[in-house]
């Protein structure tokens, strides 16, 4: 049964190294909000504030214990749940991002899949056809994709498709007519209008997220489809395939079946990562979009100098970004024999 | 003594060789001379800012505010009537300035994290490793974005939050040379001659991680503007009056219905920009990288 230990053994790595990349997520936001502002309560109550005020926030944050202490009590309240109050929305900053989280996670979502339905097969073909025109055509997809500024891109798409083409709709995540038409189930517009059956809110959704979710999707393509590139080329040059194609396969098999099937299980720690990218590339294209997620919260508590908020948010996508990590290194190893090591 | 004056001019020919080869190689690559003529316009932009400029870009004229590009305002001119073309020529040297702040800090933190914990193994490598795995997970604009908002907005306190989220990759590169290098012949004759630790380290160990720290550099570069003309849009990068040119678009963002060139141009000149340093570090990539050389 020492498999069982081993596996037990790997949990444990697994979830020690994700404890700490946490704690350091933590130590981060502890000494960006406590420690790099010359006074944190001037910070969060602004300069116009009572005494009073002053001197009850001051205790709040605990400021007159030892710095170990205060990060303790940082730690064991975020454990709870307990983000501090935000001071523009007068809410517990957790509430807040409950709220908005869902809206990012669903405009995210339908970035990566549009990554992956698009790019996975551009990274094929050009690894296939290489240095032949797929490749030339990835290859200026990726530069531009690496080289525009995402949220100067959404203007001029705003401003080219939905001003002077109208084809689609412009900032925001519904028509004002149709806001709070359709009940809030799940948080993503589009499943809650399916589950209400609104066809009319639906199709005002879709077109109020094609813009935004086509500018993600079109950022984690240029991500995907060059990482697919590499990896694909990496299998192609493999001996096996060699082997396959001696045997008879087609030129189909070898590729679908052989290569991609490989390359498969790398794939999925770059698709991981490209998620955890969009997440927080949401920031700026929130913005821009008068998107209501965590992106365009965080950019608005910025604006009142809302710390709490502020950190709240980095601290919830810093911790799905991790988690996302790990969920990609462990199903990684649950899908790939070679890494679960021999013997022993 | 005769020997030393014979071996010197050989040694400057023998390099002077080497740099002809790597020249005729770069030149071969035709987009790599795109990239590295854009990075040249750049300088030259940023250096003759004062010739190439056609209005002084902090001059405010209310009367010509939100007009067209036309003769007299080659991009047309903002919302105080300053004249674009010369903001976003202006605005070449904020971008270098950014741009360098943030290499030459990253880049050498990142070297000295690297080679030591390289050099010295144990728990030394194990603890500044272990610090950069967790920058490295921690998402980098959000960071960046979250730092700046406590230290204030600003060019240096932007580029501070940059370096903070750029060095960890230097880190991992510089560590993995190091591994290559910390047994190798050469170095160990070194140690046994009696050089310090210290001595091997920055004599010899270093100069070897320059070619690939060079590269990512390079390619970085691309990631640094984009960063700050992101944090300058948001409002946390440079402040106005000064032209940086993600705060240019910030302030177009307001026009871009009907006076769409405020925000477009210079857009445009941040993409130019990064897919030079792109098209650059793509070629040098394909000439230094020591490990793409020995696979052909």
């Amino acid at each position: 049964m020492t498999s069982l230990r081993q596996r037990l053994g790997g949990v444990a790595t697994f979830v020690s190294s994700t404890a700490v990349t946490l704690l350091g997520l933590a130590m981060l936001t502890f000494f960006i909000g406590r420690v790099v502002p010359i006074d944190p309560v001037l910070k969060i109550v602004g300069d116009k504030a009572s005494q009073e005020v002053y001197d009850r926030v001051f205790l709040e944050l605990g400021l007159d214990k030892p710095l170990v202490v205060q990060f303790w009590n940082y730690v064991t309240s975020l454990l709870r749940g307990d983000f501090g109050i935000s001071f523009s929305t007068a809410r517990p900053v957790w509430t807040d991002l409950l709220d908005f989280f869902p809206a990012t996670l669903e405009l995210a979502t339908i970035g990566v899949l549009i990554g992956i339905v698009l790019g996975v097969p551009m990274g094929v073909a050009a690894a296939y056809w290489r240095e032949k025109w797929p490749d030339h055509v990835l290859r200026v997809v990726g530069l531009v994709g690496y080289s525009v500024p995402i949220f100067w891109l959404g203007l001029v798409a705003l401003f080219v498709f939905y001003y002077k083409l109208n084809w689609v709709s412009g900032p925001g995540r519904v028509d004002v007519f149709f806001q709070g038409v359709v009940p809030n189930v799940t948080g993503a517009i589009l499943i809650d209008s399916l589950l209400a059956g609104d066809m009319q809110v639906f199709r005002n959704a879709v077109s109020h997220m094609t813009l935004p979710a086509l500018l993600l999707g079109y950022y984690s393509l240029a991500y995907i489809s060059r990482m697919t590139r590499s990896v694909m080329l990496e299998q192609l040059g493999q001996e096996y395939i060699l082997t396959a194609r001696l045997k008879g396969a087609s030129e189909f098999s070898v590729v679908m079946n052989h290569a991609l099937r490989n390359a498969g299980i790398q794939l999925i720690t770059v698709i991981a990562l490209s998620y955890g990218g969009l997440l927080e590339g949401s920031v700026l294209i929130e913005t821009i979009f008068s998107w209501p997620g965590i992106g365009n919260y965080i950019f608005s508590s910025l604006l009142a100098g809302d710390m709490n908020a502020v950190l709240g948010g980095t601290i919830l996508v810093g911790t799905v970004f991790v988690l996302l990590n790990t969920f990609s290194d462990v199903l990684y190893r649950v899908l790939d024999p070679r890494s679960r090591g021999f013997g022993a | 003594m005769t020997a030393t004056p014979a071996v010197a001019p050989d040694l400057r020919s023998a390099r002077l060789r080497e740099w002809r080869s790597f020249a005729r190689r770069f030149l071969r690559n035709p987009l790599g001379v795109i990239g590295l003529l854009i990075i040249v316009a750049l300088l030259l932009c940023a250096l003759f800012a004062p010739w190439l400029a056609t209005h002084n870009p902090y001059q405010t004229s209310l009367p010509d505010r939100l007009s067209a590009p036309s003769a007299a305002y080659w991009l047309g001119a903002d919302e105080l009537g300053r004249d674009i073309y010369s903001r976003i020529i202006y605005g070449s040297r904020l971008t270098l300035l950014i741009v360098a702040l943030v290499v030459v800090t990253s880049a050498p933190i990142g070297l000295i994290v690297g080679v030591v914990a390289g050099n010295y193994g144990g728990w030394i490598d194990r603890i500044f490793m272990r610090v950069t795995d967790v920058f490295l997970a921690i998402p980098k604009l959000l960071l960046a974005l979250a730092f700046v908002a406590a230290l204030g907005p600003g060019i240096v306190n932007a580029a501070l939050a940059i370096t903070l989220t750029a060095w960890p990759p230097y880190a991992r590169l510089a560590r993995a040379e190091t591994l290559l290098i910390r047994n190798a012949d050469y170095v160990n004759a070194v140690r046994l001659a009696g050089a310090s630790e210290w001595r091997i380290m920055v004599l010899h160990i270093v100069p070897m991680c320059m070619s690939s720290v060079i590269v990512r550099m390079t390619f970085d570069m691309a990631g640094i503007i984009l960063t700050a003309a992101g944090l300058g849009f948001i409002g946390l990068g440079a402040q106005p009056p000064l032209p940086e040119w993600g705060a240019m678009i910030s302030t177009g963002r307001k026009f871009i219905f009907d006076q769409w060139w405020i925000a477009t141009a210079p857009g445009f000149a941040i993409f130019i920009v990064s897919l030079g340093f792109n098209l650059l570090g793509d070629a040098l990539r394909d000439l230094l990288d020591p490990h793409l050389r020995q696979r052909r």
